[in-house]
């Protein structure tokens, strides 16, 4: 039921939601979160000029699939999708894409919070940020994002 | 002679220890993750600098998150990672 790719490419949202819902009557509502690349990076003091995604090869469809696998058990859901990228991104491109669908719309858009959530502290990926002035830095895991994960246990 | 173990460095992990993986024999008396930390930081600069900051230091055996406590046997792939930051 769910769909998960770790991919270098960008995704197609339109084409995606499309595969979820080809053929089917019976979903009511569709959940979608994207995330990009900022250029403001937290408390750097220069721009982010590009931004380069570690993963875990293996372990991250894994985890990604058990996230996936705790979303169907919370909520009613019909479908969802998971693409994140790795490899070098700059501001503006996409980096992973979420979306959960279901009959109707609140299962779908707190399962798509979830997902998201949980992405962010569970799955194996790491950032790099390289800065204008040169410089670069593994991103540190943010206490903010522990806290919006944890809303959901 | 036993299976080897394969160690995986992630992120600042792997460009402190210098390799993203390596293939090491289960020293003798080594159970757990952490007497694996212990025994890794032990054999040099490069690595001792990967495990300086152990709180930041997380892990995973056989591709599923695991603590220091967690068992460590021939054969097993353990990765080495800072706390994760996708998404």
């Amino acid at each position: 039921m769910s769909h998960i790719k770790v991919q270098t490419e960008d995704f197609d949202i339109g084409a995606e939601i499309a595969a979820l819902t080809a053929g089917r009557t019976d979903i009511g509502g569709i959940g979608c979160f994207i995330g990009t690349v900022r250029a403001d990076a937290n408390g750097a003091a220069s721009a982010v000029i590009g931004m380069t995604l570690e993963q875990y090869p293996g372990m991250t469809e894994r985890a990604i699939g058990k996230i996936a696998d705790e979303a169907a058990e919370r909520w009613p859901l019909l479908g969802c999708t998971v693409i994140h990228r790795v490899g070098p991104l700059r501001p503006g491109e996409n980096i992973v894409l979420v979306i959960a669908a279901s009959s109707h719309r609140q299962a779908a858009l707190d399962a798509t919070a979830f997902l998201i959530d949980w992405l962010k502290t569970k799955a194996p990926f790491w950032k790099r940020e390289d800065f204008a002035d040169g410089n670069g830095a593994w991103v540190d895991a943010r206490e903010a994002d522990d806290a919006a994960a944890s809303r959901w246990s | 002679m036993s299976e080897p173990i394969r160690v995986l460095y992630f992120a600042w992990l792997r460009e402190r220890v210098g390799v993203a993986q390596e293939e090491l024999a289960l020293p003798e008396g080594v159970g757990t993750v952490a007497a694996l930390v212990d025994y890794l930081a032990a054999r040099d600069a490069r690595h001792a600098a990967a495990f300086r900051d152990g709180r930041t230091v997380r892990c995973a055996v056989n591709q599923e998150f695991a603590d220091l406590s967690s068992a460590v046997q021939p054969g097993d792939e353990v990765g080495f990672f800072p706390p994760v930051t996708g998404g």
